[in-house]
């Protein structure tokens, strides 16, 4: 054995080094072997798209980038364009106003929606992201009263009077709720109703005939200024009536179980447009008669029952995933019924439910846009209406709706990239 | 230390209502029972006190009464003259149109852009993305108009194909986009076995089930022949001839020929007409509801685990009966429902034809009928009803399914 090591020409004795990659794998020609040129379909596929892309390129940005912003109408902009590609844009810089507060609302109060519009984001900061200082959610409680005094206007008293009931109903709720929930819940509405109906008497009394906002009917409300409204009033009243009906519906007692069932699923059963033609049309034939509120509060309730019955939909999905051993942990706690709730069952259903109430509240924003069919001039209202059917503007589809679409792809982009930031947050499983 | 403390007995205190578990259920139901019948009770009175004032009373004849409009678009006879439940009709059977036409055309849509978004190519999967985004978050009724804007401003008018050197000429001289609408040619039977052209297509509607119903039997004989001999007959052949043969037989006898669309003056005749609000509107619907069913598509398919198609593979199983016999059948779970309520989105959005003239029954009843007779409250009720029939059933549909799929644990 010993001597066959001798007939062996060469051993290596060490290890040979790694040898890179052939070029076609990595790099950019790789990535693109992998990604764009894979197979014979892979290719056809890329080529197909580069293709469509150019094709849509090559007519949208001559369009976007050739347009006009100057002109006063469609007639002067297409003698600006002379032919050449090109969109006019004009139309938004002159109409600018109207599509965003409508057609009435008084000029010179356009800083008061703006200034509402601007505090809204330093109102819902300290609801989004928690770490922010606690201390902002103050503003938060004032921000509805100080933004329906901005955009309404009128006396301050009235904004007052109802969060001062808002107050007084919670100091008695506070008061009470150590004898049990109940008794503090109802406690606390008694008395908020008792507040504003003697404050109303007396608001009526003392209020200035000239006040430092002027008033602003809500008929003269439009614009995306009304898509707005809609959409925050109406989801953020939804949610707490959501949650009640979803509880509503989880509940052993059977009457209230129906009553929630039937309302639920009445209204999923029904086209949001039905509901706001009850809002316009047969709302009134219920009401007292001589009583005569006005249509965006109608519909504010209308657009408010219908999202409920979704969130609630939503936050019944997330009640039934938590594990049945979270009610009986509460009940073996010794827990009451809106102790467990508040404790227990609600913190972790509504963080299950996150992503399904921003859906809704996505869906809700954008139905906001139907109450054009009533004839309300909201941003689709106002290019369907008065715009598009003006002499100066008469058949500019493109820009118009192009922008619709544009305002409403930023926010509903956001919500729905907020909440995919906030499930992560949210997140506490181990992965 | 076992004593049981019994509750104590015979002393009911009027306090034991509110605080005393046993009775507080029934406390606040028959509270909430009383709210809810004063509340319905307050209401009503409202309701007859201001009847009476305006001089109404609830009553449904008005359907008995001619409508007095026209309806351009329609699956039934119609003409002014018929009453308004003949228009209301016609409004359902265009809802249904519209409703059907658009959840096939999404469904299709959506699956492929659900399967292309999960594609290994960069370039498409970021377009089907970008695709899902853009109609996911910007409104229909925004679509739907601008859609429809599409097709008035964009497809040429009638006139355009007239003269020697048209401006637009016609597909495979069948088929016309104009602006008013797409003219099709329109199948006729010369040779009608019941009389009319109606029952002649329920005729050849219940041809297809049957066809259908015989397509089953045939997987149902295959299944037990390849579980008896261990090899599938093929059945291609038989089911084709199952499913045209019948409708071969029905056409010759009944002389099935085609109407085309000819142009006469300054408008197309013959043949079959479309309206250019129910093309934008069928379009728009599939565009914006495929986006949403892309997203559901993804995620029943990413919902299934990777092993899956480790362990059908380590099996020996082709890439194609992987697909069809271990991924779909359990995606097609998650996918469903979903999917099932995405088409009752379809038929309630497709309630916005209002918005660009389409007769829909939001836009006969609930409009222009609405409008002529006044009668509010009969309309909107008649409305609801019908879309809660429809939905309901949709959900009974959804239940008997997910009752059929749902996982058979021991």
């Amino acid at each position: 054995m010993a001597d066959t090591s001798n007939s062996i020409a060469f051993v290596r004795t060490e290890t040979l080094p790694q040898l890179d990659p052939p070029a076609s794998e990595v790099g950019v020609i790789g990535w693109m072997k992998h990604n764009l040129f894979n197979g014979v379909w892979g290719t056809l596929l890329t080529l197909l798209s580069l293709w469509a892309i150019y094709y849509v390129l090559s007519g949208f940005l001559p369009w976007l980038l050739g347009g006009v912003w100057g002109t006063n109408s469609l007639a002067e902009c297409r003698e600006v364009l002379g032919g050449a590609a090109g969109g006019c844009f004009s139309v938004l810089s002159e109409r600018w106003n109207q599509l965003l507060f409508g057609f009435t609302y008084p000029e010179e109060y356009y800083w008061r929606p703006t200034v509402a519009f601007v505090l809204l984001f330093v109102a819902i900061a300290p609801v989004m992201f928690s770490m922010l200082p606690r201390v902002m959610l103050v503003f938060t409680a004032i921000y509805p009263f100080l933004a329906f005094h901005l955009i309404w206007g009128g006396t301050i008293l009235s904004p007052l009077l109802a969060m001062a009931g808002f107050i007084v109903g919670y100091l008695a709720y506070s008061r009470l709720v150590n004898q049990s929930f109940a008794m503090g819940f109802f406690g606390g509405i008694v008395a908020a109703v008792l507040t504003w109906y003697i404050g109303g008497f007396i608001v009526d009394a003392i209020a200035p005939e000239n006040p430092t906002l002027g008033a602003v009917p809500s008929r003269d409300m439009g614009g995306f200024m009304l898509n707005m409204i809609l959409g925050v009033v109406c989801v953020s009243l939804s949610i707490p009536l959501g949650i009640a009906l979803a509880l509503g519906r989880q509940s052993d007692m059977p009457i209230i179980k129906w009553i929630c069932v039937v309302f639920i699923e009445f209204i999923r059963g029904v086209p949001l447009i039905t509901l706001l033609f009850v809002a316009n049309v047969v709302l009134a034939y219920f009401l007292p008669p001589g009583t005569n509120f006005d249509l965006i509060l109608r519909v504010i309730i209308m657009i408010t029952m219908f999202a409920s019955a979704y969130i609630a939909e939503v936050i019944r999905g997330g009640l039934a995933a938590l594990p049945r051993g979270q009610y009986e942990a509460a009940d073996s706690l010794g827990l009451d019924y809106a102790q467990s709730m508040r404790l227990i069952i609600l913190p972790q259903a509504l963080k299950i439910s996150i992503p399904g109430i921003v859906n809704v509240a996505v869906g809700l924003f954008k139905d906001t846009t139907l109450v054009s069919i009533i004839s309300m001039f909201d941003l689709v209202g106002m290019i369907r209406g008065p715009i598009l059917a003006s002499t100066e503007w008469n058949g500019v589809y493109w820009e118009l709706f192009g922008f619709a679409a544009f305002l409403f792809f930023i926010v509903c982009y956001g919500i729905s990239q907020y909440s995919q930031w906030l499930e992560r947050q949210l997140a506490t499983d181990h992965r | 230390m076992t004593t049981i403390t019994d509750p104590p007995q015979g002393s009911f205190k009027l306090s034991m209502l509110l605080n005393d578990t046993r009775y507080r259920s029934y406390t606040f139901q028959f509270i909430a029972l009383v709210l809810l019948i004063g509340a319905i009770a307050y209401l009503i009175s409202n309701l007859f006190a201001n009847l009476a004032a305006a001089g109404l009373n609830i009553s449904y004849a008005f359907l008995g009464e001619p409508a007095g409009y026209d309806i351009n678009q329609r699956l039934i006879e119609y003409d002014s003259q018929s009453t308004h439940w003949r228009a209301t009709l016609v409004g359902v059977l265009n809802t249904l149109l519209v409703a059907f036409l658009a959840c096939v055309t999404a469904t299709i849509l959506g699956v492929i852009a659900g399967v292309l978004r999960l594609s290994n190519n960069w370039l498409i999967s970021k377009l089907m993305s970008f695709y899902v985004e853009a109609f996911r978050n910007v409104p229909v009724l925004i679509w739907i108009l601008m859609i429809n804007a599409v097709f008035l401003v964009v497809l040429p008018q009638p006139r355009a194909f007239r003269g020697d050197n048209p401006e637009a000429t016609m597909l495979f001289d069948m088929f016309a986009f104009t602006g008013r609408g797409v003219y099709f040619p329109a199948p006729i039977f010369s040779n009608s076995l019941t009389g009319s052209a109606g029952t002649d297509w329920l005729l050849v509607i219940i041809g297809l089930v049957l066809s259908f119903f015989g397509v089953r039997q045939v997987a149902k004989w295959a299944q037990a022949k390849q579980e008896a001999t261990g090899v599938r007959p093929n059945t291609l052949w038989i089911n084709l001839a199952i499913w045209f043969g019948p409708l071969l037989v029905l056409f010759t006898i009944m002389g099935l020929s085609f109407d085309y669309p000819e142009l006469k003056g300054f408008n197309f005749q013959g043949g079959g007409w479309a309206r250019g609000s129910l093309i934008a509107l069928w379009f728009a619907l599939s565009v914006y509801t495929g986006a949403f069913i892309a997203e559901n598509v993804r995620a029943g398919i990413q919902a299934i685990s990777k092993g899956q198609t480790e362990a059908a593979a380590s099996l020996g199983l082709r890439p194609g009966r992987i697909m069809n016999l271990v991924i779909l059948p359990q995606a097609l779970r998650v996918i469903i429902p979903p999917l099932i309520s995405q088409y009752l989105n379809i038929t309630k959005n497709s309630s916005l034809a209002i918005a660009v003239g389409y007769m829909d029954i939001t836009a006969t009843l609930g409009g222009i009928t609405l409008n002529q007779t006044g009668r509010a409250i009969e309309a909107v009720l008649l409305l609801m009803l019908f879309y809660l029939i429809i939905s309901l059933t949709i959900s009974a549909v959804m239940n008997v399914y997910n009752n059929s799929v749902k996982l058979k644990e021991r």
